[in-house]
């Protein structure tokens, strides 16, 4: 992948999380402050495309876009560069959205 | 201001670095002149303390870009520096450029910076000869406008000593080798503004540039390589999302 397409990525990403990390921290205020349990959040939650749908967009978007920042400061900061590390940060890029998706199927799951 | 008489007659305590990678500061106490600048005192050390001296000048007047030193922290060209505006309590440090080797004292290699202005193919493909005639250039149009903005440089290599990405990462081109790519992706005679474009956005190019404006500020002619390297990311999506680059 060339530069421009990674730069492009990263801020397409960044576009996509700065609304859904927001969203995603007045739901667990939300959450707290209104005093529900795990079992009563997961009521809502399990068989919803909605919620499936934002929280698979998050992960996907985060999957894409922590690797290429974390690649930027590990090149600029470290001797480690070349294909080595783009491998590295592919695997990082696969572990978080396998990760992710995991988590999303437990709260959007129906059991 | 300082007049022609006030900073007559003291002298100033200054600090230069002897040696290569390996070396030290040494302290020379210089007369003060009224309108010296850094140039001058370091030209007086070498004429008056130490003839052995290593340090490059050649207009003395701000043209030839060959005169950028370390002066109390910051890159300048030090023949357009009066020591009156950075001296302080009186006290000059100079060491040589950061972000280029060290060659003897005050004089580092600029290879690398010249090297970078190639990668970035930072030079004027032609598409006419001599016997064609001038191609005409309105100077309001908008390319040429962007072009003027960036054209004056000087290759004085301050703002690549400013650059801590220039500092971090030794394959990044800098703001002066992509402030002339930029120029030349403005530039409507240039017969490969394509490939100008390409080589300025591969990897140490446009995008490697971290926005954080330290050549801007530190440039002595003016000029905003940060603008132009934001031009030449802009311009490498569209033409991204155009299907003309990879
Ligand atoms: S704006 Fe870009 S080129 Fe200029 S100093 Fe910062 S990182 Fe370097
Ligand atoms: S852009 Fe400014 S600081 Fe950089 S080389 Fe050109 S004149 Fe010098
Ligand atoms: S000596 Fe030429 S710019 Fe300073």
């Amino acid at each position: 992948m060339t530069p421009v397409v990674l730069y492009l990525a990263q801020r397409l990403t960044a576009l996509i999380l700065a609304p859904l990390v927001i969203a995603h921290l007045v739901l667990i205020l939300i959450a707290v402050e209104g005093g529900l349990t795990a079992a009563e959040i997961l009521n809502r939650t399990q068989g919803s495309v909605g919620w499936g749908l934002f929280y698979g967009l998050f992960v996907a978007a985060a999957a894409v876009h922590a690797p290429i920042g974390l690649r930027n400061v590990i090149h600029e900061h470290t001797r480690w560069t070349g294909r080595s590390l783009d491998g590295a940060m592919l695997v990082l890029a696969v572990l978080l959205a396998g990760l992710g998706a995991r988590a999303v199927l437990a709260v959007v799951g129906t059991p | 201001m300082t007049t022609a008489t006030d900073s007559e007659g003291g002298t100033l305590a200054v600090e230069i670095w002897r040696g290569k990678d390996a070396g030290q500061f040494e302290t020379y106490t210089v007369p003060q002149r009224a309108n010296q600048t850094v140039l001058d005192v370091v030209t007086w050390i070498q004429r008056h303390a130490e003839p052995a001296l290593a340090y490059r000048f050649a207009c003395r007047v701000g043209v030839c870009g060959s005169c950028a030193m370390t002066v109390n922290g910051k890159p300048r060209w030090t023949c357009r520096t009066h020591v009156s505006k950075v001296a302080g309590e009186g006290a000059l440090r100079i060491e040589p450029l950061r972000n280029l080797p060290r060659l003897k004292d005050l004089a580092v290699d600029m290879t690398p910076f010249f090297e970078k202005w190639q990668r970035a193919q930072g030079r004027f493909t032609p598409t006419r000869t001599r016997n064609d005639p001038l191609t005409t250039v309105s100077p309001q149009s908008a390319g040429r406008k962007a072009a003027d903005a960036g054209i004056e440089c000087i290759n004085c290599a301050v703002c690549y000593s400013a650059c801590d990405v220039v500092g971090w990462d030794d394959g990044y081109l800098g703001p002066a080798a992509l402030n002339r790519a930029w120029t030349l992706v403005n530039d409507e005679r240039d017969g490969d503004r394509a490939g100008v474009l390409k080589a300025a956005s591969s990897g140490g190019g446009c995008h490697s540039c971290h926005t954080h404006g330290s050549c801007v500020e530190h440039c002595p002619v003016g000029i905003n390589p940060t603008a132009g390297i934001a031009g030449l990311k802009r311009w490498s999506i569209v033409e991204l999302l155009g299907g003309k680059l990879p």
